[in-house]
This record gives C-alpha cells, sequence and structure tokens, in this order.
C-alpha cells in the first residue's frame, strides 16, 4: 500500500517594527533580561493595549502580496491559556476576522512550479522567552522582553506532498517576507518560526489521516530533517495496521526524533472572544491601495534591474537576488567601489560559501561590503593580487580588519618592482638549469613549474603578468 | 427559546480551565449561579435583533492606532518588583515541562 503525506505549515515572523504590537517598548534583540517591558505588555491591572499602526500595515502587506482576500473588518480575539511566558493569561491574536484570507504562493520545486494554497494571515503578540537552566533545577526563568512583540502568523493550506515540497515553502516564504521588509526572518534568533502538519493518505484518496502537529523547530534542517523523520514514522506504523492519533508533537535535537508532548486531558480550549480592550479595525480600499503602492521592488524587478543597469549576466543577477540581503549587500558593495562583475563574483563564490557554512545572514557577516569593496578596489588597483584577495578575505572573516589594515600589517601589497622581480627570477633561472634548457627544447609546459616557484619565493605577492613577462625575456635572451 | 443548560461537569471543567480549585460541594451551588446568567442572556435573545448588524464592540469607535516611536519601559527593578521569586532580573517560576 502506498501513502502520501499531506503537509501544511504555519509560520510565526516577528515583524520588524522598532516597538512591540500594542505598546512602546523597543523591539531591540539581546537586551538585559526584562529592561524591555512596561504595564501594558506585563499586563499589569489597568494597562490598555494601542495598536501599532506600521504592524498592521505590514500585515496588510504580506496578505496582499500572498494573493489574499483582505477582511474589510478586522477584530482582535483573546485566546486564553496559561503559561509563565503569557503574562495576560492570554494572547492578543485575531480568530474570527483575520487580516487575509484565501491567498496562495508559487514555489518551484527542483523546477516544477506550484502553488501553495494560504489559508489566512494574521497578526498577533510573541510571547516570552523561558529559560531552562541547564543544572536541571526544578525552576524556570522568564524574560519577558519578547512578550508583546508583533508576531505574523501565516497559515498554510495542507497542499504539499513531500519534505522538498515543505523546504521550497519555507524558502519562498522567507523570501518574500525579507523582500517586502516586514520581517529580517532570522531563524537564529527566533524572529521566524514554523510549525509543521503532517499526516499520511492512501494515494488517491481524499480523506486525510490523524495528523501530528510538530513544534519547537528552529531551523529549515531541523524542520526538513523532522518532516522526513515523521513521514517515516507514521509509514511505519500505518503499514503495520497501526493506528495514529492527533497529536502534538516536539522536535527532540539531542535524539534527532519526535515525540509525544503528553496529551492532556481535555482538548485544546482557548475560549476566543474579540478583545474589549481593542476596537474595530475597517481595512477601507484607498488605505488597501495606499499599502499595495508601498511594496518594495521584489525580486523580479530586481533582477531586471540588475542586469540593465549593472551590466551582470542573468546568471549572476539570479543568484545576487536570491535573496534581499543579499541583493542589499551587493548594492552596497557597487557604492564603494564600482565594478559589478568582480563584486559578483567575489559574493558568488567567497562570500557565499562562508555565509552557508557559518549559517549566517549577509549582514550578520563580519566582512561588510564596505570590507569586500576595498578590497576588490585594491586588486583593482594592483595594490594585491587576486590570489593574495583570497588570504585577505580569509583574514578579514577573522579578524574583522579593513583589508588596507591587514595587507600593511602583514606586507602582502603586490610586488610590482621590475628590478626585484628580475632579481627572484634570475636566482630560480640560476637553481633550475634543467628546466630551462627542456623550455628551451620546447617544454613549454615546464614554464608553470618554474613561474610556480618564483611565486613562492615571493610568497604569491610578484604580480604575476610581470612574472611571466620577465621569466620568458630572459629565457630567450640567454 | 431553550438554553443548553450547564451540568456540574461543565463547571468542573470551567474551574480547571480558569485554574479555580473547587470542593466538590461547591459545585452544584456554581452550577445554579452560572446557569441563572445563562437564564438572563435568555431574555437579552427575546429581543428581536434581525434588523442590527453584529457588533464586536459596543462603542462605535474604530482604527485607533500609535506610530511605531519607541517610548521609555520601566526600569527593571519596577518591572520585577511584583515577582515572587526573582534570579538575576529573571522571574523565577516553578518548572514547566512541556514534552512527556
Ligand atoms: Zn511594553
Amino acid at each position: 500500500m502506498e501513502f502520501e503525506p499531506v503537509i501544511g505549515m504555519e509560520a510565526h515572523a516577528e515583524l520588524a517594527t522598532k516597538t512591540k504590537v500594542f505598546c512602546g517598548c523597543s523591539t531591540a534583540f539581546g537586551a538585559a533580561p526584562n529592561t524591555q517591558v512596561c504595564p501594558v505588555c506585563l499586563g499589569l491591572p489597568g494597562a490598555l493595549p494601542v495598536l501599532n499602526k506600521t504592524a498592521f500595515e505590514y500585515v496588510i502587506r504580506t496578505a496582499i502580496a500572498l494573493n489574499c482576500t483582505i477582511t474589510e473588518k478586522t477584530v482582535f480575539d483573546r485566546k486564553n491559556y496559561y503559561y509563565p511566558d503569557l503574562p495576560k493569561n492570554y494572547q492578543i491574536s485575531q480568530n474570527y476576522a483575520c487580516i487575509g484570507y484565501n491567498g496562495w504562493i508559487e514555489i518551484n520545486v527542483n523546477g516544477e512550479k506550484k502553488q501553495v494554497g494560504m489559508d489566512n494571515v494574521h497578526l498577533e503578540e510573541d510571547a516570552g522567552k523561558n529559560l531552562h537552566p541547564e543544572t536541571g533545577g526544578a525552576e524556570s526563568l522568564v524574560d519577558l522582553n519578547r512578550a508583546g512583540i508583533a508576531l505574523m502568523e501565516i497559515v498554510s493550506r495542507p497542499d504539499m506532498h513531500s519534505a522538498d515540497d515543505a523546504l521550497a515553502y519555507m524558502e519562498t516564504l522567507k523570501n518574500l517576507l525579507q523582500y517586502l521588509e516586514v520581517s529580517d526572518c532570522k531563524m537564529q534568533e527566533g524572529r521566524l518560526r514554523f510549525e509543521v502538519n503532517i499526516s499520511m493518505r492512501r494515494k488517491g484518496e481524499q480523506k486525510l489521516g490523524a495528523r501530528a502537529e510538530i513544534k519547537n523547530l528552529n531551523s529549515m534542517r531541523t524542520a526538513l530533517k523532522c518532516i522526513e523523520y515523521e513521514i517515516k514514522r507514521q509509514t511505519d506504523i500505518l503499514s503495520n495496521g497501526g493506528k495514529l492519533n492527533q497529536e502534538t508533537r516536539l522536535w527532540d535535537e539531542a535524539s534527532f526524533c519526535t515525540r509525544a508532548m503528553r496529551s492532556k486531558e481535555q482538548a485544546q480550549d482557548y475560549r476566543y472572544f474579540p478583545d474589549p480592550d481593542l476596537v474595530e479595525v475597517h481595512i477601507m480600499p484607498e488605505w488597501q491601495e495606499k499599502i499595495r503602492r508601498q511594496i518594495p521592488e521584489l525580486k523580479d524587478a530586481k533582477l531586471a534591474r540588475f542586469i540593465a543597469d549593472y551590466g551582470l549576466p542573468e546568471y549572476d543577477a539570479d543568484i545576487l537576488t536570491s535573496s534581499k540581503p543579499l541583493a542589499t549587500y551587493f548594492e552596497q558593495c557597487q557604492k564603494f567601489h564600482n565594478n559589478p562583475k568582480s563584486i559578483s563574483n567575489w559574493i558568488m563564490t567567497e562570500l557565499l560559501r562562508e555565509l552557508k557554512c557559518r549559517e549566517m545572514e549577509p549582514d550578520d557577516c563580519p566582512v561588510t561590503p564596505r570590507h569586500l569593496a576595498c578590497m576588490i578596489k585594491m586588486i583593482d588597483e594592483k595594490t594585491i593580487s587576486g590570489k593574495i584577495g583570497k588570504q585577505v578575505f580569509s583574514e578579514m572573516l577573522t579578524t574583522g580588519k579593513m583589508p588596507d589594515v591587514i595587507v600593511m600589517e602583514s606586507g602582502m601589497s603586490q610586488i610590482l618592482d621590475e628590478k626585484e622581480i628580475s632579481a627572484i627570477v634570475e636566482k630560480i633561472i640560476s637553481e633550475n638549469q634543467d628546466t630551462v634548457e627542456s623550455i628551451r627544447a620546447g617544454r613549454d609546459k615546464a614554464m608553470a613549474f618554474l613561474v610556480g616557484q618564483i611565486m613562492r619565493a615571493t610568497r604569491g605577492k610578484a604580480n604575476p603578468q610581470l612574472v611571466n613577462q620577465i621569466l620568458k625575456d630572459k629565457i630567450s635572451i640567454k | 427559546m431553550s438554553l443548553k443548560r450547564i451540568s456540574p461537569d461543565d463547571v468542573r471543567h470551567v474551574a480547571l480551565l480558569s485554574r479555580l480549585r473547587l470542593a466538590e460541594e461547591e459545585i452544584p451551588p456554581y452550577t445554579d449561579v452560572l446557569n441563572s446568567i445563562l437564564e438572563y442572556f435568555a431574555k437579552l435573545n427575546e429581543l428581536d435583533t434581525s434588523s442590527v448588524s453584529p457588533t464586536s464592540h459596543s462603542i462605535e469607535m474604530r482604527n485607533v492606532f500609535r506610530e511605531d516611536i519607541p517610548q521609555p519601559s520601566l526600569p527593571v527593578d519596577k518591572a520585577i518588583a511584583n515577582a515572587p521569586e526573582v534570579e538575576d532580573n529573571y522571574f523565577r517560576v516553578p518548572k514547566i515541562i512541556q514534552e512527556m
């Protein structure tokens, strides 16, 4: 019997607003515990929430970009549950009248285009953070700096049928949110989180099996591993005639599997009701239109512009616009030093390789656009060779120093002085008479060996064109 | 208009959801009280509201916003002043184990 996975996803993105969604507390990341809290986000009696307009508009912007129908009259509801990171004992969310419904997004799965439906897009508030000390004590520590940060929830339809579909969906959505400038989507800082719903059904049937909801997925890699694990787990149980329960499971990174959460005696009962502290928000067509016009340049437009304005090959432009932060990185480099193709080459090779292996966003890289542009300028001005550039690059990565400082401190400047190079060439020739003879006898390939020796003697600093030219002159003249 | 009556089990469920510890002998009086509240709503239901559009609020106000401009937060000692227990400026609470 063949089974097919049916996968839906919930994405939570913290919005890139300066303040929380219902109070003026700062959202800056990494502040000392409980320093960005006030009576509203602490849930103190009598404190009243007031909606952040920017946060609300960011959700409308996203809903428009996800092809949703925008709700004319939206309402905020209270979702009631008890947890130490939720000071009011309810989360302000939207349940009865979300901002957007019934959208879709196009994903590209290994070259095949597919559509994933959107059930809804809505605005809510984030909870605080619970820390469980490593020592395994009987207590948890709570930091409420995150409590009340604007959180956008995007709920997909169960339209995905493989781990690849899910990965393409996550990447496409993250990309879009970054391009829309509504969230920086830094998953390592928890600003974009995914939850997966997954069930199996017999191929060709419509009826869905019992689904597992998996939380605690803090990276796309984790989500992918978890989906693959669940597909196998559920298939194994069903193939052996077993039965699955609808349940919530947690991904356990240490043991590399999902585990069922203790099932509560009664089903979740959030008792949603409209929050009397917040009034309705009506989204009039003019307002919608204004927001639509504020949508920033998206990937396709940027790609076309990179080709037209910078004369880049389509291949380069496609990679550089594969994410908004990368495209921004490129354009910042270009501002410091005008050499688009060279900048593109360095980004596509050295930078992307390092970002990938460090799982880092471009704007977190110690090699800033100013670093990279300044280094390429030094190459273009022949202060250093391209090969030395690679050394300088890795030095910038570890130390964060500017390239001119690195070159000066370590004496990496290119040798352009012909006399100096001549002296070294002569020395190498005299040490390798046999090779020189064989070159004169027609073995041109041995030239490379001599060039290598000269470059080694100068620790790669000699200008390669000069070396080649001087070497050829000396061998044939003699 | 007939109304579904609240049973003692409903009261136990609501008490649990509200984290209220009710003694067994408290269940019957609360069942009666909650039912009398529901009866009052049944009375409201007798009104003909067919010409009134539904609303989530009793006031006409809508679209109330603030601009995205940071305001000072509380000093941390004030923020944690009411905490039953504190450690390094964190609220310290009994460990919540969500799994297993
Ligand atoms: Zn606050």
